[in-house]
């Protein structure tokens, strides 16, 4: 079921902070963040956020397109490293 | 012959199905078009009027993307899924479903044919 529109979309709270302070003093550094479940606003847009995975904080460049979009689709949880005994494993 | 969009109808059909045979257009959809077109529903595709036919051709024009354009904005779709590098995009990339189905087995739609190992174990019975 989708979020109900009156709520509008969920962004973390601090993170939105975060962003506001970003644009506002117009140096662009990484923010991190473990927000995964935030949806990327327009104003992201431009900005590089940094979104755990549970192991380690992936960098995400967010543009245009991703907007409407949430964090954590951009910060893949699970590495899949071929199954045994397949010779194209370990691509990456 | 009716020839809509760059498909030809099967004549024997009634025009809410034959319509069907267009990509981008169902049943929900080609009642529409007819109601819309004010042509009888039950009357069969090849009982059409020049006139008919051109004021349901009208209609798709104006109202409905089928076909050739519908197809490359689905593809367009999934293009943008897979450049933004986003799950769903990670999936269609590797061919997998996109919903969280599960895959260790079925899948087969996204998967296509079984491809079988040699050597594999199978799973003891339990």
């Amino acid at each position: 079921m989708s979020r109900s529109l009156k709520k509008g979309p969920y962004i973390n709270v601090k993170l939105d902070k975060k962003v506001q302070a970003n644009i506002d003093s117009k140096k662009k550094t990484v923010i991190k963040t473990w927000s995964r479940g935030s949806m990327i606003s327009p104003d992201f847009v431009g900005l590089t956020v940094a979104v755990h995975n549970g192991n380690k904080f992936i960098p995400v460049y967010v543009t245009e397109n991703m907007v409407g979009h949430k964090l954590g689709e951009f910060s893949p949880t699970r590495v899949f490293r071929g199954h045994a005994g397949s010779k194209d494993k370990a691509k990456k | 012959m009716a020839r809509i969009s760059g498909i030809d109808l099967p004549k024997n059909k009634r025009g809410e199905i034959g319509l069907t045979y267009i990509y981008g257009i169902g049943r929900s959809n080609a009642r529409k078009i007819l109601l819309e077109a004010g042509v009888d529903l039950d009357k069969k595709v090849q009982e059409w009027t020049d006139d008919e036919q051109s004021k349901i051709r009208n209609v798709i024009n104006d109202k409905f993307k089928v076909e050739g354009s519908l197809r490359s904005e689905v593809q367009m779709n999934i293009k943008r899924l897979m450049d933004i590098g986003c799950y769903r995009g990670v999936r269609h990339r590797s061919g997998l479903p996109l919903r969280g189905q599960r895959t260790k087995n079925n899948a087969r739609t996204r998967k296509g044919k079984k491809k079988t190992i040699a050597n594999k174990k199978k799973a003891p019975k339990g």
